[in-house]
């Protein structure tokens, strides 16, 4: 019973870290229709951001807001350099965009073996081992992660649901065209939701090195398991996209513990993404939106 | 002239399709002006060149004295231009309440609270749908939602993209109605593109008819109604 609820746990520890990737995914979705398979490695690139700060002697959450801003600027200049561009290619197509993100996957993971080399490396965590002394269910880690994830979701909803910004983004992504009649700048709503998107991935990415250690195809298993999540809780709901990340670790945690063992774990991300499409594409929580003409 | 908007000889295409050629209109401050014309004839495409929507134009459009020719589309709204676009541009998974405020997005100044319950008084049955869903407002809703959520940017122009489609003719009486009211009281002045020539004439000021891209005839409606050709065309009489 005891290793049941500490696999439970863990499996919630886990699904902070695909709920924090299911919302970024999920957010690009919503403003443009496109998946972004490049988040994951956005995410690992940035983590390295945060080694090299820490190794320089710069405390942790010093690092962390850095990494931060380093990761929304990268994710804005992304959008704005390179994606807007694109996206006005006389014969730019859906598949444009899908080769676009597949290249900035393999160039972020070169630059990283390049830059700082393909070694596993460890990464510190900033919670304290000594304040969760003698509990077997969770380490501190884990649990600062569960906290942080949920810190960082609330204030990304807060933002969308309380603030103008956040009104003039969701805005611009459900009807551009009516959102530049009253006057919302579109492509820097989207340029935002790109930087934003990529400052979830940083948390993620950072919160996941210390427990998956720090090499560039950190990510490869998160971001499926991200994706898993994304797709439960319905692509397009922002609210969905955490529940499903917070599904996905349990489901893959106990699933991996007592059915298929660990080897296959990643394999149930690819039946959840499978059952989802077959079964019910819109997700668990896929919002259909009421239309009358 | 001395409009509040003026097109003079303007062209507009998409792409390689011209669409209108040398159109000039003018729209005097506090005026209302119909824009009327049969399907295809050039009306929301005269909107959109005004608004700089992914049409190509050449020739001037000037408003309140300003040439706005290459004014990017989300700028316009900031000059006192209120486009009600066609098919309404509703924002359907966001509540009302979330629409209208969105019509206000540029605005900086205290009155925004103010102004939602002003445009609530011109159409009282959003007031009772606030939190709701827009796209769960029926069409005629759906039209008053799109009017005031224009009302709300505080415009000197309206441009209304033929605000009768798809609606019971009651309601749109009462829509025209209240279009009377805001132009009287609040001396907004009012560009509408409409099919239904007949509820137009009753409404406006000025007539300009449209034919495949070119105006055709304008004057007072009293004039346009009376012209032999026009009646045929399009009153059906």
């Amino acid at each position: 019973m005891q290793a049941f609820f500490h696999q439970l746990l863990s499996g919630i520890a886990d699904g902070a870290i695909y709920a924090s990737v299911a919302l970024a995914l999920v957010m690009i979705f919503k403003a443009t229709h496109q998946v972004n398979f490049a988040q994951g490695e956005m995410a690992m690139f940035s983590t390295y951001i945060a080694l090299a700060l820490t190794q320089a002697g710069v405390p942790y959450w010093v690092a962390f807001v850095v990494t931060l801003v380093f990761s929304f600027v990268v994710g804005l200049a992304i959008q704005r350099l390179l994606l807007r561009r694109i996206s006005r290619l006389p014969h730019a197509s859906e598949l444009t965009a899908v080769v676009v993100f597949i290249g900035l996957l393999i160039i972020f993971n070169g630059l990283a073996s390049f830059l700082f080399g393909s070694m596993v490396k460890e990464f510190p965590t900033p919670f304290d081992p000594a304040a969760w002394y003698g509990s077997t269910y969770l380490s501190s880690h884990e649990v600062g992660m569960i906290v942080m994830t949920l810190i960082v979701l609330g204030i990304v909803f807060a933002f969308f649901r309380f603030t103008r910004l956040g009104l003039a983004m969701r805005a611009a992504a459900e009807n551009p065209q009516s959102s530049r009649l009253v006057g919302i700048k579109v492509g820097w709503m989207l340029a935002l939701g790109w930087g934003l998107a990529a400052v979830l991935g940083g948390v993620a990415g950072m919160m996941a090195a210390h427990k998956v250690f720090l090499e560039p195809n950190m990510m490869a298993g998160v971001i499926l398991y991200g994706f898993a999540a994304a797709l439960l809780g319905g692509i397009d709901n922002p609210w969905g996209a955490p529940i499903g990340g917070f599904l996905v670790g349990v489901l893959v945690n106990l699933a991996g513990a007592y059915v298929v063992g660990s080897h296959l774990q990643q394999a149930i991300a690819l039946v959840v993404i499978v059952a989802v499409l077959v079964f019910k594409p819109s997700g668990l929580f896929g919002r259909t939106v009421v239309v009358r003409l | 002239m001395s409009g509040l908007l003026v097109l003079e000889d303007v062209d507009a295409s998409y792409g390689a399709t011209t669409v209108l050629r040398g159109v000039s209109l003018e729209v005097t401050d506090g005026g209302m002006v119909a824009l009327l014309g049969a399907n295809g004839a050039g009306k929301t495409t005269t909107l959109r060149a005004i608004c700089n929507m992914g049409v190509k134009t050449r020739g001037g459009i000037r408003f309140a004295g300003k040439c706005i020719d290459r004014t990017a589309t989300e700028d316009i709204v900031r000059l006192g231009i209120g486009h009600v676009p066609e098919g309404r541009g509703t924002f359907m998974s966001l509540t009302v309440d979330e629409n209208l405020r969105l019509g206000a997005l540029r605005r900086r100044d205290a009155g925004i609270a103010g102004d939602i319950a002003r445009v609530c008084d011109y159409f009282p049955v959003l007031r009772a749908r606030m939190d709701q869903q827009a796209g769960t407002l029926s069409g005629g809703e759906q039209q008053m939602l799109a009017i005031a959520r224009a009302l709300m940017s505080r415009p000197r122009l309206l441009l209304l993209d033929e605000p009768s489609f798809g609606l019971a003719p009651v309601l749109v009486q009462e829509i025209f109605r209240i279009l009377r009211v805001i132009n009287k009281e609040e001396r907004m002045s009012i560009l509408l593109v409409e099919q239904n020539a007949r509820l137009a004439l009753d409404l406006v000021g000025q007539v300009f008819l449209l034919e495949t891209g070119r105006v055709v005839a304008s004057g007072p409606p009293q004039q346009i109604a009376a012209d032999e050709t026009v009646r045929r065309a399009y009153l059906g009489q």
